[in-house]
């Protein structure tokens, strides 16, 4: 519970501090409420404490919110920014923070009230962050069609939870989970229902064939933005997407494998070929996002799966911060131009931005030992042991495409320069990849930190 | 312990280089890798009075999954790895008389990839095993992508997407034997054991799966095509060490991962990897004759080596993994040397092209006697270090299989055709402005060759304490099997 007043507090206050003009003191404050979220979990650790069965924090809900909360940490300071350039800083730190409010209830809802409340607390701050750039027509472009298909999603949500209610009498997961258990047989309108979830949630995901919004979302967003929806949102939409699944559905998990397995499959290829064919890295980047989406698919419909799924969202995040930051950097620094020419002698022009980000490219790649090497691994295992080596060839061969369109801005780092010019960081730029270079190195030589915990 | 030390020392160096300067990275790279070798040979001794405790490590890594952190020594890794701490710092001293731009972190990768490589072939854990095969690749990749020749990108692109390809599917492999044991555990005992137990379709999926990845890595035909350009293209350390070392991964990981894993699919479907080997021997060899470039003649002589090693394994009795292993060794001084003579070539005379040479044993006797050795032991001349290994391997494959045997042995007769025409081409004959004034070897360099030359001589006149490393453990693996 003191998670919750503590993140949702922080979001009032950041209005607050709009009024008093706090732009220079308010980042320390998230960041020690940051700091104090994450302490407060693991406080709370093995707690189990429900707060009026709405939520329940146990360990899986405390674990996500300890991660998205650290990654947000981080992501904050990477974006600092984005909070200081303009005159809407409390409007930024209030809306991120709304979102992280969302965040919240995502990975501890027990009921589909709070589920429904935390999609549209996370989504809706979002829509308007997309679309902060506000004098660029691709950012309003984004938000806008962000927007129009996010609406549909949540009424694709209201509508299948209806039908789950009709079914079953309730809208608290676990007895969802025990009628349809303890019955003899079960209406359809509970599948539709189902299907229908599934689909609003595999949209949020940006999971194929619901990804359409994602790319251009991605691209046209303030890429600060596209850093935050790629890490905080995705870690916590799948994690929501878990608890849902495994709560509530748990009981008819054959039904839903077998669509879920085939949609991993269209993302996976889709997203990897499609973003093999880009030209802008930061598209790149977010088609790049879907084909990890579909690896976070895995974990969803195969069992025990939930330690995997939070090594995987964390590795995915951290690598993720490092290649939004470098693209901000680099993108600023060739006045605008995020195509893959603008890596061109990276290295020569900084050889810590061009260090780390070959570090976070290889770990999504996939490359041994690197953490998402690990990640990717584990999925692997994963899939094998339930049957589905159909799908592991088709993860391999796609990730190898993935590794086709990493490496050409890895051999665009190692190109010759265009311009001889040096990349000068900020200390919080410089501190941030470093931070998360070595993170993602302590995870990639001790997975069993992170794969313990659940 | 020992092991664990044998992979800490090039480790360490390379963080140490990493961060010294260009000043002292040579004298730092040739110390550190000569502290190897002598770490190699104290190994050895330890090996040879049976101190098995002092070269076994093992503790947990992922526990959850049943992945160890397991490395231990036994005849067979000690020869690979002998051959990586002797061959390593000859090809850093080889490299003494060229400048690098950033040498320093060349020498680093360089010996970063030889800790790798000691890991590979000492690993006795599954996962571990292929965590180490992957990390030998990615060195590799910025040596060939930051210090290769003209239009290196694609071709050096195109080696990494193909090596990790294949062994993408050993990984699958390896995971699908994983799961088929109800202890969940990559020790290599548990692994061998929950393979053998499965039946004969699975364990020929499994084959496949392993000859996949070692074939891309070999090369083997078809699965070639990335090779003869990557050696071509890369800098002269990158290719010994991937010539002289890296080739010799895959042919070790067929002795330690497929034929105790999947017996009876090699006894079922091994001859047809034989005659895929022996086509490969005889397609590289053939393409090798009509080369007029020297450096991609060795790439083709080099297939055809490697592919005989890979019929001789695949025949799985002692004659051929003993020939192989005895092969491998010879093969990593042989293609190390060559190498390096085409080097001393390229830089005096600007031009590998073999018709536009000839001529230089009349200007330079002393390099041409060392070059004729050299080509000798190439060709599997007796009493050179060549000899001992084909001789073993066909020998190998005859007892298995005669046809592919006399096929086999084509190869020694290939060999002598586009060698002593490489020899022929570049040495005798008329000299010609380019290699008129073919200038004396220097010091640096008559060191390097006339280590080599001992070593092709000394091996093949007395090849008896090399069989004896590997002898003994031979047996073992082969009554394991039978």
């Amino acid at each position: 519970m003191k998670e919750l007043i503590l993140i949702a507090g922080l979001g009032v206050l950041a209005l607050l501090a709009g009024l008093i003009n706090g732009r220079k003191f308010f980042m320390p404050i998230v960041l020690i409420g940051l700091s104090t979220n994450i302490g407060f979990s693991l406080a709370d650790w093995g707690s189990n404490e429900m707060v009026y069965g709405m939520l329940k924090l146990d360990n899986f809900a405390l674990a996500f919110n300890i991660v998205f909360s650290a990654i947000a940490f981080l992501w904050f300071i990477s974006a600092y920014e984005y909070f200081t350039d303009d005159n809407n800083f409390s409007d930024h730190f209030a809306l991120v923070l709304f979102t992280l409010t969302g965040a919240f209830l995502l990975v501890s809802f027990t009921n589909m009230i709070t589920l429904f409340l935390g999609i549209e607390i996370l989504s809706i701050p979002l829509f308007v962050l997309v679309g902060s750039n506000k004098t660029k027509l691709k950012s309003n472009e984004a938000a806008f069609k962000y927007f129009l298909l996010g609406s549909f999603a949540s009424a694709f949500l209201l509508f299948g939870m209806a039908l789950i209610y009709g079914s079953t009498g309730s809208f608290d997961l676990a007895i969802i989970s025990g009628t349809i258990a303890k019955s003899t047989s079960i209406p359809p309108m509970y599948f539709a229902g189902m299907l229908l979830m599934l689909m609003s949630i595999a949209f949020k995901v940006s999971a194929a064939p619901f990804h359409f919004w994602a790319p251009d979302a991605y691209e046209g967003a303030p890429t600060n933005i596209t850093a935050y929806m790629a890490t905080v949102v995705k870690t916590v939409a799948f994690a929501a997407f878990f608890r849902l699944f495994y709560s509530a559905f748990g009981s008819v998990h054959s039904e839903y494998a077998l669509v879920l397995s085939i949609m991993c499959a269209i993302t996976l290829i889709v997203a990897n070929i499609t973003a093999a064919v880009q030209a802008n890295v930061k598209r790149m980047m977010a088609y790049s996002s879907i084909s990890h989406a579909g690896f976070m698919l895995i974990a969803i419909f195969t069992l025990n799966a939930a330690n995997l799924l939070l090594y995987y969202t964390l590795v995915y995040s951290i690598s993720s911060i490092i290649v939004f930051t470098v693209i901000k950097i680099v993108k600023a620094y060739n006045s605008g131009n995020d195509s893959i020419n603008a890596f061109k002698g990276l290295l020569k022009q900084n050889p810590i931005l061009a260090g780390c980000l070959i570090v976070a490219l290889l770990s999504m790649a996939g490359i041994p030992p690197l953490a998402g090497f690990m990640a990717k691994y584990f999925m692997f295992t994963t899939l094998v042991s339930n049957g589905y080596l159909w799908l592991v060839v088709i993860a391999i061969l796609t990730s190898l495409v993935g590794v086709y369109y990493y490496f050409k801005v890895i051999i665009a780092v190692f190109q010759k320069p265009e311009t001889e010019n040096d990349i000068t960081l900020s200390f919080a730029h410089k501190f941030i990849l470093i931070i998360c270079a070595l993170a993602l190195l302590v995870i990639s030589i001790v997975p069993d930190m992170i794969l313990g915990v659940l | 312990m020992l092991t664990l030390i044998l992979i800490l020392i090039p480790l360490l160096t390379a963080f140490i280089l990493f961060v010294s300067g260009k000043k002292l990275a040579k004298t730092i790279a040739l110390i550190g890798t000569l502290i190897e070798l002598a770490f190699a040979v104290l190994v050895l001794v330890n090996l040879k009075q049976g101190n098995v405790q002092a070269l076994t490590f093992k503790c947990n890594w992922i526990q959850s999954l049943g992945i160890y952190f397991s490395i231990t020594i036994d005849g067979i890794s000690m020869l690979l790895v002998l051959l990586t701490a002797l061959l390593t710092p000859i090809i850093v001293y080889s490299s003494f008389n060229k400048e690098y731009s950033n040498s320093h972190v060349l020498f680093g990768l360089m010996l970063l990839m030889q800790s790798a490589l000691i890991g590979v072939f000492t690993s006795m854990d599954g996962f571990l095993f292929y965590i180490f095969w992957e990390l030998a690749l990615i060195p590799i990749y910025f040596i060939c992508l930051i210090w290769g020749a003209e239009g290196r990108q694609k071709i050096t692109f195109k080696f990494f997407i193909y090596t990790l390809f294949g062994s993408l599917f050993m990984l699958l492999a390896l995971i699908y034997i994983y799961l088929q044991s109800p202890v969940k555990s990559f020790d290599i005992q548990v692994l061998y054991q929950s393979a053998r137990a499965m039946g004969l379709n699975q364990q020929a999926w499994v084959l496949a799966a392993f000859v996949l990845a070692f074939a891309v890595k070999m090369p083997l035909f078809p699965f070639h095509t990335w090779q003869p350009k990557t050696y071509t293209n890369a800098p002269m350390p990158g290719v010994m060490m991937l010539g002289g070392i890296m080739s010799k991964m895959a042919t070790f990981g067929i002795i330690r991962w497929v034929l105790p894993m999947v017996p009876q699919a090699v006894e079922q479907y091994g001859n047809y990897v034989i005659v895929l080997a022996v086509i490969s021997i005889i397609y590289a060899s053939c393409i090798a004759i009509v080369q007029k470039d020297f450096k991609f003649l060795i790439a083709y002589s080099s297939i055809a080596h490697i592919s005989l090693i890979a019929a001789g394994l695949f025949a799985m009795n002692a004659q051929g993994i003993q020939g192989g292993l005895i092969e491998m060794f010879s093969h990593g001084i042989n293609t190390v040397g060559l190498f390096f003579i085409a080097d001393i070539i390229f830089n005096r005379a600007h031009t590998s092209e073999m018709a536009k040479l000839g001529g230089i044993r009349g200007v330079n006797s002393q390099f041409s006697f060392l070059f004729l050795v050299v080509v000798l032991s190439a060709v599997a001349l007796p009493f050179t270090t060549g000899f001992v290994g084909e001789f073993l391997l066909i020998l190998g494959v005859f007892e298995s299989n005669g046809i592919a045997a006399s096929f086999a042995g084509l190869s020694i007769i290939l060999g002598a055709i586009y060698m002593l025409r490489a020899f022929q081409l570049i040495m005798l004959g008329d000299t010609n402005s380019l290699t008129l004034h073919f200038p004396k070897l220097t010091k640096q360099e008559i060191i390097t060759l006339v280590i080599i030359v001992i070593l092709i001589i000394g091996i093949g006149v007395y090849p008896k304490p090399l069989l004896d490393i590997t002898e003994n453990s031979v047996n073992i693996l082969l009554q394991g099997i039978k």
